[in-house]
């Protein structure tokens, strides 16, 4: 009967609540989106990290396993790495921002990286062969929608795409090394230097031997496994709290967004209050209408803001999906319900008690 | 020491020195001067007198809406002075049973519906009795049970309270100007419902009114000026 009552309560006034649980689902959407896009970036590095082929990489001195630009590493290592033992193959490249921070370009040595990694599989054209010409991804190309021979303009320069290649790669945008680091001010020096051994299984005891060398004492050297499993939301400086603040936000939106509707909800049944006070309805069970009311919403306004964030994925897999690969992530479902489910019923305690401190008379002569 | 009731098998209300007080700003107002009152199980008392002679807030501490300031009420046996809050609460669920002047119904539920939450409320079996059945037929609404107030008339919305107030077999039935809102042909149907639950149920009624006419329905009538009863039958 309690659920009967609050859910006519709920359809008594349509606008308001839906209004309320659009605005419940708001932050909601707000949460999943930043949660997912954090995850889908970490997800295509990871992908793009293990599509090298490599099994170990080199990371320059006092770099974190974040970094994505600057080219401190002398391209000479290169050669350096490539003759130390189980190491088959090396081979260097640079990466430079283009598009914000959240888009790189990759510059390689295209001979070397098509032995490491069996090169990459054009969906159109063909590898670069000139100075001018660049290679993009599926991903890339579906925010840009161009065509092998088209023309790009990035870093401030344009360049003739000779080729469209299947995402999950190394990168996004693949230059010619030397091209890239002429252009960037870095000839003669790359980023990191990725190196294929003779026998996977020797990896660690390769890693271990790298970093016994002096020279390299201070170098981030890690296995590809290594280092994607560092790419994940618990090991990125700051995204926790950052993701507290959200989450913060949005417990105080859900509490707002509660406590005035139900605020209003109250004053609007202050006689209704009365009349269940008369029947006999305790305290508890007036505070108990409320927050059932104010619980339906925060649930309506979490299915609400799931589906938004249907919606939000999908605007950013067709508008932007290199610059800000968005995942739906589940397993936020529940938490994003339980932060919204808290600041609902945070949001709806004060009307609640308010309305269950309501004096029968007095409520009763309420017009 | 007003006395009524038909049926002597025991007193149902007994008040004796009843005062209350309420306080306006710094200002005391006294509402009820000594009252004293005994009603007997099955009695149909009607109270009458002008606006500010006391019988709303008679009305009210009988009901348990509000403790009385001085006094001794007893209701049922209960004793409403020494009662907390949260006990003239639990009264109100299954003592008494309200009927008011503007019919009072929540606008959100169905006649059903409205009459079901006053037995979910007092925690009693959701089906009711037989006799309430029976009940429903003398109100004469079995066929708007599934209808909002909006969808009824005066006289059905107020059949509707009157089956919400006795669905859950009140010791007295506390009717505030019942038919205040009710046209002339209305206020009878209501009025002669009443005196049937009274007849036919033993149904004791407590019953504020304005107009001599709907007093007369009751076998008693006391009347109030100045917070005190002026003239007992």
């Amino acid at each position: 009967m309690t659920v009967k009552l609050v859910i006519a309560n709920l359809k008594h006034k349509p606008m308001r609540s839906l209004l309320s649980i659009l605005l419940i689902g708001v932050p909601v959407t707000l949460i999943l989106c930043i949660v997912g896009l954090s995850h889908g970036m970490l997800e295509d590095s990871q992908r793009r990290t293990r599509g090298v082929g490599a099994d170990i990489v080199v990371r320059p001195k006092n770099s974190s396993f974040l970094s994505l630009s600057g080219a401190p590493i002398l391209q000479d290592m290169v050669s350096y790495m490539a003759q130390q033992p189980h190491v088959k193959l090396a081979t260097g490249v640079i990466n430079v921002p283009i598009e914000g921070i959240t888009l790189g370009a990759t510059g390689v040595d295209l001979g070397a990286f098509d032995q490491m990694s069996g090169g990459f599989r054009f969906v159109e054209g063909h590898a670069f062969e000139k100075p001018n010409e660049v290679i993009i991804d599926t991903f890339y190309n579906s925010q840009h929608h161009k065509h092998a021979g088209d023309s790009i303009n990035l870093l401030s320069h344009e360049w003739r795409i000779s080729g469209i290649f299947e995402g999950g790669k190394l990168a996004h945008v693949v230059f010619p090394l030397s091209v890239l680091q002429e252009h960037s001010g870095n000839t003669g020096k790359v980023s990191q230097i990725y190196l294929k051994l003779d026998d996977p299984a020797n990896t660690d005891s390769a890693v271990k031997y790298l970093k016994s060398i002096p020279a390299l004492e201070d170098w981030p050297i890690y296995t590809t496994e290594e280092l994607t499993s560092l790419l994940n939301v618990n090991n990125i400086p700051a995204l926790r709290e950052f993701l507290l603040v959200i989450m913060s936000i949005a417990v105080i939106i859900g509490f707002a967004v509660v406590c005035l509707s139900m605020y209003m909800a109250v004053l609007q049944r202050t006689r209704e209050i009365g009349i269940l006070k008369s029947l006999g309805a305790s305290k508890g069970f007036i505070l108990e209408i409320i927050l059932a009311e104010a619980v339906l919403l925060g649930v309506g306004g979490t299915v609400l803001g799931i589906v938004m964030s249907y919606g939000a994925y999908w605007l950013i897999q067709n508008l932007v999906p290199a610059s800000f690969p968005m995942v739906i992530v589940q397993s936020w479902w529940w938490r994003a319900g339980a932060i919204t489910l808290v600041g609902a019923i945070l949001g709806a305690l004060y009307p609640g008690l308010s309305a269950a401190r309501h004096d029968p008379i007095e409520a009763l002569a309420y017009e | 020491m007003s006395s009524a009731g038909p049926v002597t098998n025991g007193a149902i209300i007994e008040i004796e020195d009843l005062r209350k007080t309420y306080r306006v700003g710094n200002v005391d107002v006294p509402a009820l001067r000594g009252v004293d009152l005994t009603v007997q199980r099955g009695a149909f008392l009607a109270i009458v007198g002008p606006s500010g002679s006391g019988k709303s807030t008679l009305f009210h501490i009988v009901g348990g809406l509000t403790p009385p300031t001085a006094g001794k009420v007893r209701v049922a046996g209960q004793d409403l002075g020494a009662m907390t809050d949260a006990a003239r609460t639990r009264m109100r669920k299954r003592t008494v049973g309200f009927v008011f002047q503007k019919f009072n119904l929540l606008p959100n539920l169905t006649a059903r519906d409205n009459i079901a939450i006053a037995r979910h409320i007092a925690g009693t079996d959701p089906k009711p009795s037989a006799d309430f059945e029976e009940a429903l037929r003398l109100l004469g609404i079995a066929n708007r049970l599934d209808h909002k107030p909006n969808a009824l008339s005066g006289g059905e919305q107020q059949r509707v309270a009157i089956a919400r107030a006795i669905v859950n077999h009140p010791a007295i039935l506390l009717a505030d100007e019942p038919t205040g809102n009710l046209d002339t042909e209305n206020s009878q149907a209501v009025l002669g419902i009443l005196r049937d639950l009274n007849q036919r149920l033993g149904q004791t009624i407590l019953m504020i009114t304005h107009n001599p006419e709907a007093a007369a329905y009751g076998h008693y009538t006391v009347h109030m000026r100045d917070g005190k009863i002026v003239e007992g039958i």
